[in-house]
């Protein structure tokens, strides 16, 4: 079952994405599902890898997606994991820093189940691909 | 988009709440940091986070008018937080006023109803208006031998941080730190508040270069305007080394060599008594339990919980006190028919049952527990707003915000506090050219305390203006009939102070703008009384006045004295209750028609239960011996004379029907088991028709119908 770590510091957001991923298996399969409440919270996550995907809000505190990004393309074990950026469509220039850094797509805010179902499939299949 | 169902939307209302919340919390922080003339920017960079966050959520949960104005909201804290708009106290109004706004919309989304929330659109189009005046100004290059790599995680709003901290001249530090995985989140945090003293973190950025798989390695960047030497002393340890990040010199920009990191002077810090504590901190913390490491799931480790789910269970807990009971009275039947050792099992498991009991209690009422901060974050906004639309300046000054007290009583204080609080600064603090007059500091102060006191929570409202005015305050009752002129003489301060608390009474001759728009006093006191609590005034003319709310710290299970009176059963909650003591009847004297007695030198009134609710005379015996139980709440005794003591017992209080919630002086029926129902007293408001009483016949009116 292809894991995914939801990096995200907002509760109920945490919420909406795993339930977009979890309640429609005919788009993507069973996924199991690891939150991750702040970049701290992946950080401690990460090694225990790995993941076939991890989708990352850029904004959050101490730790950003940006620097989570980088951190990611650094590992050892996931220097190849696609990366999901959430945004939103004023931070256009974070988003494109985002992608430079090593990210594979992003979503901007807001967007509906159906859209995060089929990005989230495009990209797992794409990490099949590399395998 | 698909409905997101009722449980992720309660999730979403809860989480808009809290951001809100936190919004206002962080503007209140500036309002503060504006008038020290120290504006800290990470506080607007947080405002701008939550809003961020709260438009994302919005638009994600279909809240159409939320995300608007979200987004509106975000253009400006982004234009103020990138230093494109100045920050002032009018723009800070505005922002306010999104906070109340917010809570109008969550008010309306929540219910389902439709609401053209015209509030709404005016409040955009400020925004809008605001967001005009933003100007993109020039920064300084970066002439720093700055890691690329770190150059290119930062975003917009760090990079704008570190420009606006070189062009003001700033030096710029490496802080390269080894953290714990697992205690990652504290020892930042601790960090970063030695760190606020010297300067700001701009970004923090993971090495990737950790020692172990447990630890982690963080670059952090860091502007101070302190030296090295100084950093070094206040933030070095073991787990830190802290460089100074050079200027580049004019020779390395013409050679156009590429700016690499790490080219400061490294010094490894010496070891102050502070670095060896904070290495035994860290010891200690590496022994505590490390467990983080085991599962993968359990990353949040909280839980929200529907209050009414709480009430079951303290209901529940309530049920299995009375079977405690019962249990007890069959140990007793036991050992009266002559099984002693069976018995005295059967009272030793009653025991470990009862304190299980007990903790479970405690537990959950733990869980009901909130700071009243709360609601104080709250009125601090009313606060400021009020001071400007009076253009009354005023300092609140706030201790005790932790203070805990059940959710359901925080939720019923914010009106009455608030209307308090507008009473004080509408009719208590005197316009600033009068304070001048009279020699007070130009701004008005108004001190909020909440402490803890025994079983019950303490709020005291204290502003430093003019005072009530208590001849004025008698005349009036006077002349609309409320005291009759014959018996204004005779009455106490205290008793004259109390005159605000009765309808239609108000110090001024019309009712001002502020605090006539809400209620009177009266329902204040009404409102706080349904809380089970009470309000003292005290009040000092031309030195100001304290309003003292004496609280339980619960709703939802008390612990109560059982007494007999009669034949009937009442429970008096021993919050209130100070002591008991044997009463023969003497030395009970008739002090302007109510009986009181002495008790170790003081005036106790007496209440005589069965008087005053017109129960049957129990037939006694003249020398029976009966008891005073002396309830206190406040600075207010009141002595109730009962025939039994029959002993503690923890109670639920459950509500009395429609029929009887009218009546006074009880707070509710509960189960005492054996089937047996009990009435449960109200002390304070059994306090109040007793002391009242005579007062209400003084005024010949009866002012509780």
């Amino acid at each position: 079952m292809p894991r995914i770590l939801v990096v995200e510091d907002s509760y109920s957001m945490r919420a909406f994405v795993r339930s977009a991923l979890e309640s429609d298996p005919t788009a993507i399969g069973e996924v199991e599902v690891v939150e991750a409440a702040s970049g701290f919270d992946a950080l401690r996550l990460l090694p225990r890898g790995p993941y076939d995907l991890v989708i990352t809000d850029i904004n959050m505190p101490d730790i950003n997606g940006l620097e989570l990004v980088q951190f990611i393309r650094k590992s050892e074990m996931h220097k190849t994991t696609p990366v999901l950026l959430i945004s939103t469509q004023s931070s256009e220039r974070d988003r494109e820093r985002g992608l430079s850094l090593g990210a594979d797509a992003y979503l901007t805010k807001p967007f509906t189940p159906e859209l995060l179902r089929q990005e989230t499939a495009r990209q797992l299949a794409r990490g099949r691909e590399q395998v | 988009m698909v409905e997101p169902t009722d449980k992720a939307r309660e999730e979403f209302f809860s989480e808009a709440q809290e951001i809100i919340e936190t919004l206002s919390r962080n503007l209140l922080a500036l309002d503060g940091s504006l008038k020290e003339g120290a504006l800290d920017p990470s506080l607007v960079n947080e405002a701008f986070r939550a809003v961020h966050t709260l438009k994302g959520l919005a638009g994600l949960f279909g809240a159409l008018k939320m995300g608007q104005l979200a987004h509106r909201l975000e253009d400006v804290l982004d234009d103020l937080r990138l230093g494109r708009m100045e920050l002032s106290a009018d723009t800070l109004d505005v922002l306010f006023r999104a906070v109340e706004v917010f809570g109008q919309i969550l008010a309306v989304e929540r219910r389902q109803v439709e609401d053209p929330l015209t509030s709404v659109d005016e409040l955009i189009d400020q925004l809008s208006a605001l967001g005009a005046g933003a100007a993109h100004r020039p920064s300084p290059a970066v002439d720093y031998e700055l890691d690329p790599a770190m150059l290119a995680v930062l975003t917009e709003y760090e990079e704008h941080r570190l420009r606006t901290n070189i062009e003001q001249g700033l030096r710029l530090y490496r802080l390269r730190v080894q953290f714990d995985l697992a205690t990652i989140d504290k020892a930042l945090e601790e960090m970063k508040e030695r760190a606020k003293r010297h300067g700001e973190i701009i970004t923090y950025l993971p090495t990737g270069e950790a020692t172990s798989p447990d630890a982690i390695e963080l670059d952090l960047l860091m502007a101070s305007r302190d030296d090295l030497a100084t950093l070094i002393g206040s933030l070095g340890a073991d787990n830190v080394v802290i460089e100074e990040i050079p200027r580049r010199t004019r020779a390395s920009i013409a050679a156009g060599a590429p700016s690499l990191f790490p080219r400061g002077t490294s010094i490894v810090p010496p070891a102050p008594e502070e670095a060896a504590s904070l290495a035994a901190e860290a010891e200690a913390e590496r022994a505590a339990p490390a467990e983080a490491a085991g599962s993968l799931r359990s990353v949040t480790q909280t839980v929200r919980v529907d209050i009414r789910k709480l009430d079951l269970l303290m209901n529940i807990v309530g049920e299995l006190a009375i079977v405690r009971g019962q249990l007890g009275r069959v140990t007793d039947r036991v050992r009266s028919e002559g099984q002693r050792q069976l018995a005295a099992e059967l009272q030793r498991l009653n025991r470990s049952f009862e304190r299980r009991l007990s903790e479970m209690q405690d537990g959950i009422l733990e869980v009901r527990m909130v700071p009243l901060g709360q609601v104080f974050d709250r009125l601090a906004r009313v606060v400021r707003q009020i001071s400007r639309e009076l253009t009354k300046e005023i300092r609140l000054v706030i201790t005790g915000a932790e203070t805990e007290i059940d959710k359901l009583i925080v939720e019923e204080l914010s009106d009455p506090l608030m209307h308090m609080i507008r009473n004080a600064i509408d009719h208590g603090i005197e316009p600033s050219e009068q304070r001048k007059r009279v020699g007070k500091p130009l701004a008005g102060t108004i001190a909020l305390n909440a402490f803890q006191k025994g079983n019950h929570v303490m709020i005291e409202i204290e502003d430093d203006g003019k005072g009530i005015d208590e001849q004025g305050l008698l005349q009036k009752a006077i002349q609309i009939g409320k005291v009759e002129a014959g018996v204004a003489r005779e009455l106490t301060r205290d008793e004259i102070l109390a005159l605000i608390f009765v309808p239609g009474l108000s110090t001024k001759g019309e009712a001002g703008d502020i605090s006539g728009r809400g209620v009177g006093m009266d329902i204040v006191k009404t409102n706080i009384g349904k809380l089970g609590g009470v309000i003292d005034v005290h009040s000092e003319q031309g030195i100001g006045t304290k309003m003292t709310i004496t609280l339980p710290i619960t709703l939802a299970i008390v612990s109560a004295l059982i007494v007999h009176v009669g034949e009937h059963t009442f429970a008096l909650p021993l919050a209130s209750v100070s002591e008991a003591i044997t009463f023969d009847g003497t030395g009970v004297r008739v002090v302007d028609g109510r009986e009181v007695m002495t008790l170790r030198g003081s005036t106790l009134p007496l209440c005589r239960l069965d008087r005053l609710l017109g129960l049957r005379d129990a037939m006694r015996s003249p020398r029976q011996r009966r008891f005073v139980v002396v309830a206190s709440l406040g600075n207010r005794r009141l002595g109730v004379v009962v025939d039994h003591l029959v002993g503690q017992q923890d109670i639920v209080i459950k509500p009395l029907g429609k029929s009887l919630s009218s009546v006074r002086g009880f707070a509710g029926a509960t189960e005492l088991g054996d089937q047996r129902v009990g009435l449960v007293l109200d002390a304070g408001a059994l306090i109040e028709e007793v002391l009242a009483g005579v007062e209400l016949r003084r005024e010949g009116v009866r002012a509780h119908g």
